[in-house]
């Protein structure tokens, strides 16, 4: 039976204490200096998996920790409320997922345990097209077999962190949408080694923050049909088991951001002193504080939920949807508070106020929009009509 | 080589201190508990002194109520193989000389090359146990080590101790004390692997009676914890520059006493 732990164990806690470590080697300055130049942290990412974090939830037999997705989040929470950006790194924890739930043995012997070292990054993952968007089964790109070889046509949008990947989970339709019974039929999941790989071209886009985010084109790329992830046209479901562990980590990311915003939110309310007293003594102030902490500990409850159900193999689809909605909106609800308790000053770069409330805005849209979290509760857990 | 390393928990840096309701003590709700920094160079010092050699055993040593094993277990997980929890009602209010009493116990029965502590703990900043656990062992003792290499028959270590604008090197006889200074080396943080594995190690638990100790009356008793007073406000100097620098000259002078 999942249970909720509302205590950290020794051993998160021990955990928590050594990223924390790891986080104070990397201060506000370098994120903002990364943040400017729109370049990857990869000392940071580089220092984490050397030190296991990123293996957490690969298996010992493959090398890993084979940890839960709780301790997972509060890796990726830890980051987020040292002021850092888990962001780039936290698909690496779950892309794996599909690999190890859906892959060969061969696949997994063959990757896994050099993704758990970091000798191999695997933190891309092709989904979004400019066509498609959030409608993810009319995607376009297309993969055709021929003889061991699969031939992959077609645009990817918004495709994060390919430059820094090894390798990249793509889905891509292997039989065309008005051969198949089901729209969700007829999609394939391939992991391909990215590296020097002809036909694909990647253009980098500047984004609103630091996200190493690119569109992809995809020209007669051709990849070993061997990189195949289980059975042709079962794709779409394998990506949707993958969802709430997704889920589940990136309202991990939303809590650390929120909880980080709440420190400084108090702590620069305390102590700047404007008519004569602190400006956290006037309403106005504490209690857009007040309420975003709240927000917090109800996302915090969500996500802590999700992730015992889980951990324990149950369903929880419903669960890891709201924990991402809720943290998402927490984190930002938090970020107005903060930057607006900081007036001018949290718009100044070297506060990482308006950094931080750039970065933390992402989770209202993407990996999935809020609205979609909506049009899924509905549906799915509320028994509604289907919206979308 | 064996290597006994002294570590105390003490409250996290960032602590905002409050006295207690006995006012003889911090009141510890809600406090994140750490290994005392210093401490930690010392267990940093001597995992690469094992690295280095190739071969020998560190353990780590506490004295305290059960939340220490916490920290024990921290040291583990930077790679100490085991660990020796001092954790008795008969040691609840003991003073520095009673825990280097109790220490000096456990380093006879487990016989070291070498002790290293830190310099002090950072919560009562006392540094007084690594000198008086030398004086009961009779072994030689440096503090404030910057650098040291221990000779590859074991038989001594030069440590260089910080003192003004300098560091002063001795040769010292093993087994010796050592207190480590910041700089002493960057301690390593615990992996993901090393936080694992140190469920598995062992934290030995010890009574005062397991080491032929009873209760000992502390010599020193904490009388009573003041907070500090608020600062005073500033001071702003009103008026034109030349008149403003003569009215600051003379606070300075007669007020402040600074000049
Ligand atoms: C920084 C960044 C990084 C990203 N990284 C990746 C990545 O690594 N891999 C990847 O595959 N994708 C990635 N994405 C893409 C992201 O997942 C998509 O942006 C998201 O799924 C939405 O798709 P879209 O942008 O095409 O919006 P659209 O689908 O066009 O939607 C636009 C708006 O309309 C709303 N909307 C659409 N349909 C409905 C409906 N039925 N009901 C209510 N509202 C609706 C949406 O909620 C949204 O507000 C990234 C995006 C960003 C911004």
């Amino acid at each position: 039976m999942a249970t909720i732990s509302l205590s950290l164990t020794e051993e998160q806690r021990a955990l928590r204490a050594g990223v924390v470590e790891i986080c104070k080697r990397y201060p506000g300055e370098y994120w903002r200096d990364l943040d400017a130049r729109r370049e990857y942290p990869d000392k940071f990412v580089t220092e984490l998996t050397q030190a296991g974090y990123l293996a957490a939830l690969i298996p010992q037999d493959y090398g890993g920790a084979g940890l839960g997705i709780r301790d997972g989040g509060l890796i990726l929470e830890t980051i987020n409320a040292s002021g850092g950006n888990a962001a780039a790194c936290h698909a690496q924890m779950y892309i794996m997922g599909t690999v190890l739930r859906h892959g060969s043995e061969a696949q997994k012997r063959q990757y896994l345990p050099k993704i758990a070292t970091g000798e191999l990054r695997l933190q891309a993952f092709g989904v979004t097209e400019p066509n498609s968007g959030s409608d993810t089964t009319k995607l376009q790109t297309t993969a055709v077999r021929r003889g061991d070889r699969y031939v992959v046509n077609g645009q990817k949008m918004f495709i994060s962190r390919v430059l820094q990947s090894d390798l990249m989970l793509l889905l891509a339709r292997t039989t065309p949408v008005d051969q198949v019974k089901r729209k969700t039929d007829g999609l394939s999941v391939f992991l391909i080694d990215i590296r020097h790989l002809e036909g694909l071209e990647v253009r980098p886009l500047r984004m609103m923050m630091n996200h190493s985010t690119n569109a992809l084109f995809f020209d007669n790329m051709e990849i070993p049909a061997e990189s195949l992830v289980g059975e042709e046209g079962r794709g779409f479901a394998y990506i949707l088991d993958g969802m709430n562990a997704e889920r589940i980590l990136v309202a991990s990311d939303s809590l650390g951001d929120a909880r980080w915003f709440i420190e400084k939110a108090v702590a620069y309310s305390n102590q700047r002193v404007i008519f004569g007293r602190p400006i956290g003594a006037n309403q106005g102030v504490q209690f857009a504080i007040a309420k975003a902490h709240i927000a917090i500990e109800a996302a915090q409850l969500m996500r802590d939920k999700a992730a015992a159900l889980f951990d324990a193999g149950q369903p929880c689809g419903g669960e890891a949807n709201m924990a991402k909605y809720l943290g998402a909106e927490a984190a930002w609800d938090a970020g107005n508070a903060c930057i607006d308790c900081h007036g001018g000053y949290g718009y100044a770069e070297e506060y990482d106020v308006e950094r931080k409330f750039r970065e933390c805005r992402l989770y209202k849209t993407a990996p999935i929009n809020n609205n979609l979290v909506l049009a899924y509760v509905g549906e799915h857990v509320l028994g509604l009509p289907r919206s979308y | 080589m064996k290597i006994l390393v002294a570590i105390k928990q003490v409250p996290d840096t960032a602590t905002q201190v409050k006295v207690g309701g006995d006012g003889k003590s911090i009141d510890t709700a809600g406090i994140t508990w750490i290994v005392s920094p210093y401490d930690e160079y010392a267990v940093e010092e001597a995992l690469r002194i094992k690295e280095k050699r190739g071969q020998g055993e560190v353990v780590a040593i506490s004295l305290g109520p059960d939340r220490v094993r916490e920290a024990l277990r921290s040291c583990l997980a930077m790679g100490c193989d085991r660990a020796i929890h001092l954790n008795d009602a008969a040691w609840s209010a003991v003073d520095t000389l009673a825990t280097a009493r109790a220490l000096a116990a456990v380093v006879t029965q487990e016989a070291p090359q070498l002790v290293l502590c830190g310099r002090q703990a950072i919560d009562d900043d006392m540094g007084a146990v690594t000198a008086q656990l030398a004086e009961l062992l009779g072994w030689p003792c440096a503090y404030w080590i910057m650098e040291e290499a221990v000779d590859a028959d074991g038989k001594t270590v030069r440590a260089a101790r910080q003192v003004e604008g300098g560091l002063e090197v001795f040769d010292l006889p093993l087994p010796a004390v050592l207190a480590a200074q910041k700089g002493l080396n960057e301690p390593r943080y615990p992996t993901l692997k090393g936080i694992m594995g140190a469920k598995k190690k062992e934290i030995k638990d010890v009574k005062a009676a397991d080491l032929g100790l009873g209760a000992e009356p502390a010599q020193l008793a904490v009388l009573g914890l003041e907070a500090l007073p608020p600062r005073p406000p500033g001071r702003i100097i009103e008026g034109d520059v030349p008149s403003a620098v003569k009215e600051l000259v003379r606070a300075l002078r007669e007020d402040a006493k600074a000049i």
